[in-house]
């Protein structure tokens, strides 16, 4: 971190395009310009399939943007980074290893001591709750408890850049809202910058400060949205709130159009 | 008895009938089971020998069950023209065994190489298809007359069985591994070497285990060709014998001692992969 002004994240002008097998280009972003500045919550909201989880993998550098550029403390994208932390949509959970060795995973990797690993791996299984499970295979946990493996394998390495890409998609309904309340709290205490990519507006406005709204494919940023609910939050009570319906409505009114593009072109396709 | 507590006293003790009846049935079903399996055994030898007894086969050309067993005693008890039972099966396994290591090693090493490496695989790619359109057993002869009469020529019929098998699957393993795992591993920190060895390698093993169920049984039958055409000690070469001979019997014993050796290898095997899969969910019906 050289640069102590300049946002956690920049995208300017990125795009990325896709040979597809048959040999077509398919564009899946374009024109992408987004600040995510330090210690900020955004989240990216778009129908589904509209390249919201590329930007991800361009921010992470997973992969490389054909156009434009990406920069992460100021700095262009080369590789992966060091300070970054991804939350998959699937299970990423290693299978063979134990809950334990999953969130010991990251230091290990990193070059971290057994013993160091092994006791900060611990210490975030503590805040996840998960404890008591430390010696079970995923196969023996719920999805919600592979999900918090995954958070602390994750929170585990202290990136600064926090990506997450619809990671309680898979989760039920309650599930999801502890997930969420989790995840602010482990949040809280970071001081990460965070882009979190999901389909769902609630969730969205539940957690984030400021919500990207993407156009159908290929993605660009339509609008953005500041959050300005108090924080702390609960999700399950935020969306009680009369502010809360205020900015669903205003966000949903830019979304909705965006959606309903997408399901002509879907009824199109199936036509 | 009054009505009422006829009807309370039977919510208590009915769960615990019902474990015991389920139980029960249980066991029945795996007696059923096992005693059909034993009548089946019978009733084919049984018929096999009365058959032969009676002339309706001959027994000459077919054998029959006492033969083969007189014929595996007079092996045990007293040797065979090779020398005993024993190092008979004793030269066999080893070739088998050395055979199947060095074709094991071999085929998960090159297969999870050309899984990794695109440009080895897009170089080789084309060979191994070839090498392995070849029907490799015809090489048995080649081998024996580049290595010999000795246990070498053996083992390297063996290894050309067993190496395609094991690096086809291999290679699919360390292919078809999760993309989201390795992306995963990549942004935890992994380099490319953490990337083959703790995810690739791992997430392969269920493939290459796979693989070495059958290949074993091809290592068997490399040793056993091997020893066919040319040896001076082995089980093959009993198999040889005893047709020289017109010996029905000994070939049919041979193979009922081959086919114990082989089953006692597949369960040493299924042992280890028990231990080494304990992350792997059981899945419903697979435990036999």
């Amino acid at each position: 971190m050289t640069h102590d002004t300049s946002p956690a994240i920049e995208l300017r002008g990125a795009g990325k395009a896709f040979r597809t097998p048959s040999g077509a280009l398919h564009t899946a972003v374009r024109e992408l310009d987004l600040t995510v500045e330090r210690g900020e919550f955004v989240a990216v909201v778009g129908p589904t399939g509209c390249g919201k989880s590329t930007t991800l993998t361009l921010v992470s550098g997973l992969e490389e943007p054909t156009e434009g550029e990406v920069l992460v403390g100021g700095e262009p994208v080369r590789g992966i980074g060091r300070d970054v932390g991804f939350v998959f949509q699937q299970d990423a959970v290693f299978p063979w290893r134990t809950v334990l060795s999953n969130v010991m995973a990251g230091p290990r990797f990193r070059g971290a001591a057994k013993a160091e690993a092994r006791e900060r791996a611990r210490d975030w299984l503590a805040r996840v709750g998960l404890s008591a499970f430390e010696d079970r295979y995923p196969h023996q946990l719920s999805g919600g408890q592979r999900k918090r493996v995954a958070l602390a394998a994750t929170f585990v390495n202290d990136p600064s850049i926090l990506l997450m890409d619809e990671p309680f998609s898979a989760l039920d309904v309650q599930t999801r809202a502890l997930m969420s309340d989790q995840l602010l709290e482990l949040w809280a205490g970071t001081g990460s910058s965070v882009v979190f990519v999901t389909h769902d507006l609630e969730e969205s406005i539940a957690l984030a400060d400021k919500v990207v709204v993407m156009t159908a494919g290929p993605a660009t940023v339509k609008e953005v949205f500041t959050i300005d609910l108090p924080r702390p939050r609960k999700v399950e009570e935020v969306r009680l709130e009369p502010r809360f319906v205020e900015i669903y409505r205003e966000i949903w009114s830019s979304l909705g159009e965006e959606v309903r593009i997408t399901r002509e072109r879907g009824a199109v396709h199936a036509a | 008895m009054p009505p009422e507590s006829a009807a309370l006293a039977r919510p208590v003790s009915k769960p615990a009938d019902r474990t015991a009846a389920r139980a029960r049935a249980v066991r029945n079903r795996t007696l059923l089971v096992q005693g059909c399996r034993l009548l089946v055994l019978a009733a084919v030898l049984g018929l096999w020998e009365w058959f032969a007894r009676t002339g309706v086969i001959d027994p000459f050309n077919f054998s029959m069950p006492s033969r083969i067993w007189d014929q595996i005693w007079t092996w045990t008890a007293h040797g065979t023209a090779q020398g005993s039972l024993g190092a008979q099966i004793w030269a066999t396994l080893y070739e088998a065994l050395y055979g199947w290591a060095i074709g094991v090693a071999a085929g998960v090493l090159l297969g999870i190489a050309l899984g990794r490496v695109r440009f080895l695989a897009d170089v080789f790619g084309p060979y191994v298809k070839v090498l392995n359109a070849m029907p490799r057993i015809v090489l048995a002869p080649i081998f024996l007359i580049w290595f010999g009469l000795g246990p070498a020529s053996k083992i390297a019929s063996a290894v050309v069985l067993v190496f395609f098998p094991v690096f086809f699957n291999a290679f699919q393993g360390a292919r078809e591994v999760d993309r989201n795992l390795v992306a995963n591993a990549r942004i935890l920190g992994a380099s490319d070497r953490r990337v083959t060895f703790q995810v690739v390698i791992p997430s392969a093993t269920s493939w290459i285990f796979t693989s070495l169920h059958i290949s074993f049984g091809f290592a068997l039958i490399g040793a056993i060709v091997g020893e066919y055409i040319g040896a001076t000690e082995g089980i093959g070469l009993l198999v040889a014998n005893s047709q020289g001979t017109l010996n029905s019997a000994g070939v049919y014993a041979a193979m009922v001692i081959l086919a114990v050796v082989a089953l006692a290898a597949e369960g040493l095997l299924t042992l280890v992969e028990k231990r080494l899969f304990r992350w792997k969910p059981v899945q419903p019906g697979a435990e036999r």
